[in-house]
This record gives structure tokens, sequence and C-alpha cells, in this order.
């Protein structure tokens, strides 16, 4: 009897322990941080300094000699350009797509779920599925997209709008190749920006499209001078959301163009994974992903500024 | 300025009738209060009104116009809402011209209408801030301005008063009530408050479960109610109402005092009064007990309101005689609740 009344008493003091109990919920998850992202960070910025190689275990500290290597390097350069350009164009028509999904999910009408379901299935579908549907798509002969194009008569005869060739070789051009793998990344991440701004319209007062429509607002003065400033905040944590996730994402571009033709779709993250992983010079690859980390640091910092000083209540 | 007619108005959510066939017209320039308890349909027959909500049936005329299907905006309305629904990212000013700018009005006409609606409030000192920066009473005042700010045809207010402590609340009553004296704009005012009512309106409409049950003056409404609901709805504590016989006799507690204090004959009824509780409010006095028909075995309760410079002594379990003069005296059907002409 007596031993059970300590046993309950030590159990109801554990668990009403809150300290003890925040650190042991919070654990599990620092833990997963610091083995699955703190140490590979660490190892990353340790063979940055370094000449490691996937081919020898030796290796010594070179400084930032890794660095100046691949700013001298044209690959590079031409990746960070070329992630520049898919990140700003991918986010800016997936803010303005996200927009305008997000109203037409917000407003009522019949068949509403099955809108719902299929903007948001890209979403459910892995990543790597899902982009290799679009690559057999893409397919430089059998398109489905060459096809329909055909039958429109906008390409593959003589006076052709897209020109006299049967097919458009969308990953074999440079710049179509480019246009594909932005394309196919807003396809990918637009359900994600759509469901946070959803979430930020139906938190908007009613009362306040009510006032609107009672001053004279029409539609896109309620839009542009209401709506748009509420939701900065919440835009600005799906615009955070999206420069991270398109910044440091490779699956798109490795899946589709491997960087291809000629590097016109190459990326710092799959710049530095072919460089690091597949021709094993682990050194140069750490110091391409390392570039992104001030940059990215410094975007979050940005967003999350500008998040807080559009904040109104 | 325009006048308003609601003509066999009813609107329905799926089965539930939330609004049944109101008729009401209001002149131009007048003040009319929608009393009611809450879920009496009284804020979505405003959001008719407003052109917020659509209407089953009937017609809505705002200033010789049929205005079912037009817009709010179309409608020229002004409306302050229970919330006041500022916009939270705009400054004072900002809120405050946002209906001019729709009007594309210019620049400089549009400052001086926001200088001359800030200056009617008293708020000049706050065209800088944001909502979130004022007080209750401050945004409430800023609601108004911005209502009034572009000249509407209607002036449509929802519980405007409903968050504010009641001293800003009596305060602001008689600010809106000069203010709509002044101005001379048509009102609708909502709120479940009688004192609100009494104190604002030229006439009240008394709702309850989507019908008008009284369309009158306050003193009408207070001194000769329709029915039984409007009895006991209006005044605090409301009429005593104890059944009689075929009839419902109802007497207000203040025309309810101790036999000494009435002249035998200006013609009275007295009741025999067993004092259970009595409350002390500072300048009234409240008493509640029970009084016994001879006709009747059963004991009814009713409350007294005696003022307190009258320095009446009462002790509770003690009978006294009260009476009540006949001229203050109404009856109502026992089957339909309705007032019947006094016998």
């Amino acid at each position: 009897m007596l031993r059970q009344d300590i046993k309950r008493m030590l159990t109801k003091n554990w668990m009403d322990n809150k300290k003890l109990l925040s650190a042991i919920m919070i654990t599990p998850a620092i833990l997963y941080i610091l083995i699955m992202v703190g140490l590979p960070l660490i190892l990353a910025i340790f063979y940055s300094f370094s000449d490691a190689t996937t081919g020898s275990s030796d290796f010594k500290f070179i400084g930032l000699q890794n660095f100046r290597d691949i700013l001298e390097d044209p690959i590079f350069r031409k990746s960070l350009m070329n992630t520049f350009i898919f990140t700003f164009s991918s986010q800016i028509i997936v803010l303005i797509l996200s927009n305008i999904l997000a109203m037409v999910l917000a407003a009522n009408y019949r068949g509403k779920w099955i809108v719902r379901f299929l903007i948001l299935l890209p979403w459910t579908a892995p990543i790597s599925l899902g982009t290799i549907g679009w690559l057999w798509m893409l397919d430089s002969i059998f398109s489905p997209f060459d096809w329909i194009l055909r039958y429109m008569g906008l390409l593959g005869t003589q006076n052709a709008l897209l020109g006299n060739m049967s097919n458009m070789y969308w990953l074999g051009e440079p710049v179509y190749a480019m246009a594909s793998v932005i394309l196919v990344h807003i396809w990918r991440i637009l359900p994600l920006s759509t469901v946070i701004l959803m979430a930020g319209l139906s938190s908007i007062p009613h009362d306040l499209m009510e006032a609107a429509s009672i001053d004279g607002a029409g539609f896109f003065r309620t839009f542009f001078k209401i709506k748009i400033p509420l939701l900065i905040p919440i835009m600005s944590i799906s615009l955070l959301f999206g420069f991270v996730f398109t910044f440091t994402d490779m699956t798109v571009v490795y899946v589709l163009t491997r960087g291809g033709p000629i590097h016109s779709t190459q990326v710092l993250s799959s710049w530095a994974f072919l460089k690091g992983i597949e021709a094993g010079d682990l050194a140069h690859g750490a110091a391409i992903a390392l570039f992104l980390l001030p940059l990215l640091a410094c975007v979050v910092i940005l967003i999350l500024k500008l998040a807080r000083r559009t904040e109104v209540t | 300025m325009a006048q308003v007619e609601i003509r066999n108005v009813s609107k329905s959510f799926g089965d539930v009738k939330v609004v049944d066939n109101v008729n009401i017209f209001i002149k131009e320039g007048e003040f009319l209060v929608l009393l009611g308890p809450s879920g009496c349909g009284k804020t979505t027959l405003l959001r008719m009104i407003a052109g917020l909500e659509d209407i089953t049936s009937g017609e809505i005329w705002i200033g010789g116009k049929v205005v079912n299907n037009t817009s709010p905006k179309e409608r020229n309305i002004a409306m302050v809402f229970q919330s006041y629904a500022l916009y939270p990212h705009m400054s004072v000013f900002e809120n405050i011209q946002f209906p001019l700018k729709n009007q594309r009005m210019n620049k400089e006409k549009i400052r001086e209408k926001v200088e001359w609606a800030a200056g009617m409030f008293g708020i000049e000192k706050l065209l800088n801030r944001k909502p979130r920066q004022l007080s209750g009473g401050e945004r409430q005042r800023v609601a108004i301005a911005r209502a009034m700010v572009r000249s509407p045809n209607v002036f449509l207010l929802d519980e405007p008063l409903s968050n504010l402590d009641a001293k800003l609340r009596a305060s602001a009553r008689e600010e809106l009530q000069q203010f709509q004296e002044k101005v001379g704009i048509t009102t609708i005012y909502v709120t479940h408050d009688q004192i609100e009512a009494m104190g604002l309106g030229d006439h009240i409409a008394v709702m309850s479960k989507g019908k008008v049950h009284q369309i009158g003056t306050p003193k009408e409404v207070y001194n000769n109610p329709a029915d039984t609901f409007v009895a006991s709805f209006m005044g605090s504590p409301p009429m005593n109402l104890i059944e009689k016989d075929d009839s419902i006799l109802g007497f207000r507690p203040e025309n309810f005092v101790p036999i000494d204090m009435l002249n035998a004959d200006e013609g009275i009824e007295t009741l025999e009064f067993f004092v259970t509780w009595f409350e002390d409010l500072g300048s009234d006095s409240l008493v509640y007990g029970n009084v016994k028909f001879q006709s009747s075995s059963s004991q009814k309760h009713v409350v007294s309101r005696l003022q307190s410079r009258a320095n009446i002594k009462i002790e509770k379990g003690k009978t006294y005689t009260f009476a009540i003069k006949r001229q203050d005296l109404r009856f109502f059907d026992v089957k339909t609740g309705y007032k019947k002409n006094a016998h």
C-alpha cells in the first residue's frame, strides 16, 4: 500500500513538473535537428575549407581556396544566375497565381470541392514521381503538348507560328528548358502557397469586406486596398517558404534536365550535388552549397521584418 | 436624406424564418430604433436594408425607389458595424477618406470633408493614428465619422455602443442624438438595450421572433404596450403582468405604490402586497413580493419601484396595502397577449 502511494506521488510529481515535461517533449525535435541538420551543416563547413574528396580519406585544410575556385568557375556563376532567375520568376508567378486561386477557393460555388482537390493534388504527390510525370509529358518526341500544338496547326507545318519542326524539344532548348523547369516547380509549390493564403483570407474579418462594399469599393479596390494589405504578413510567410524551398530544391532540375542543356538550367543546389557527390569533389560541392547560406539568411531576415512591420493587430 | 419603406419583408435561412412579414415606414430625417432581444431578426433586417443580405420576399424602398436588387454601393447608405469594422492597416484619415476616394472625389475636397467630419466628432488629433492605437470610444467616433463623411441618404447603426463601458455609452448616446438632430439624416439604429432605444429614437419598432410587435414613440411603447411581449421587454424591471379572470393585468412597478401615496378619489385598485425582498438602488428602491386576488387563491409575484426620497419604511416578511391608479392599469388578452381596451 505504502509503495503504491510513493509510486503514485512520484508519478504525479513527474507529470506535474512543467520544466521536466517540456524538456522531455522538446528533446526529440532538438535531437532530430542536431543530427539531421546541424551535423551535416558542420560537416559541410568543415569540408568547404578542406580538399576532401570521396576517393580519399586524407584531406588537409586549404582556407578559402575552394570559395576562390568556385567564384572563378563560369558554371558556378551561371548556376548562381539561374538560381536567381529560377527563384524570382517562379515566386512572382506563384504569388500572383496563389492569390487568384485562394480567392477562387474561398468563394462559394457548386463543385468547389473538386476544384480544391485538383489544386491541392500536386502537393500530395511525391515530388520525384510528379516530376517524372512531367518528364514524360515534356519528352522530345512523344510530348502530348507537341501533339496538341501540331493538332492546332501551331507547329510542324511550313507557316506554323512555332516553326516547321515536328517537336518543341522542351528540355533540349536552353530557354524552353528553363521555362519548363520553372513551370513544373510552380505547379509543385503553388498548392502550399494557395493554402497559406486561403488561411490568410479566411482570417480577414467579414465585417471589413462588408464595410468596404457599403463604402462603395468595387472588386479591385477592395482587393488592392483592403485584402492585399491585410494579407501581406501571411503572404510574406508564404513567400519565405517559397524562396527557401526554391533556392534549396534540386529535385525538379535534377529529374527533368540534370542542369542541361549545357548548364542552362543548372542551379546552385544541383551543381553542388553534381560536383560534390556525383563527381566526388566534396570540398567544392560543400563550398557551393554553403554559398547559399548567408544569402538565404538575409532573405529570411528581410521577409520576417517585412511581415512584422505590416502586422496590423 | 430619404424615406425608407419596408413592405412585407421576410427573410428565411432554409426553413427558419428570421424576419417575418415586416412593414415599417421611416420618414425623412427620422430616427428609428429597431429594438428586440438577441436573435429576433433586427440585425438581419438592418443588413437587408443595407443590401448585405438578400430579401426572401417583400420590398425595400429607399428614397422612392425599390432597392431589392441594387448593391450596397448604389443605395448610398452608410453603416456603422457593431465591431466598427475600421480598416486596421489604414490611419484614421485614410479610414474616413475611403468612401470619398471610391467616389473619385478630388484631393482638396476629400481633405476638406475629412476635416469637417473629424471636427464634428472631436477626432482631429487622431487623424494620423492607426485603429489599434485608439480607445473603444475613439474607434466608435471614427466609425461614425467614416459613415457620415459622404452625406448618405440613410444612416444605419448596428449596436454601435455595445462595446463601450456604461459611462461612455451614456455620453456617446447624447452625442449621437445631438449629431443626428444636427444633420437630420434618416437613421435606423439596432439595439437590444431598451434604455438606448428610449433615449435615442423618435420611434421604436419592437421586434421578437422576426416580427414587429409595435411601432411607436418611446412614450407610447412604454406606456401603452401593444402586447405582453412589449410590456415585459420594455422597462427595468418590466411591467408586472398578472392573470386575473379572462385578462392579464399589467402595471408598471413605479405605478404600484403604498396606498398612502395616492389620492383615493382618483380611482384606484388596491392589493395586499406581501414583501419578500427589498433592494435599495440609491435613487430608487425595488420591492419584490406577492399579491393575492380575492377571486383566486394563487399568489402572483410583482415588483414595486419606490423613490428613495419618498422615505417609506418597508420591511420584508410584512404585508402592506399597495395601490395602482386605474388609469395606469393595462389589460391584455389571456390567449393572444394583445392589448385590450380598458375596462
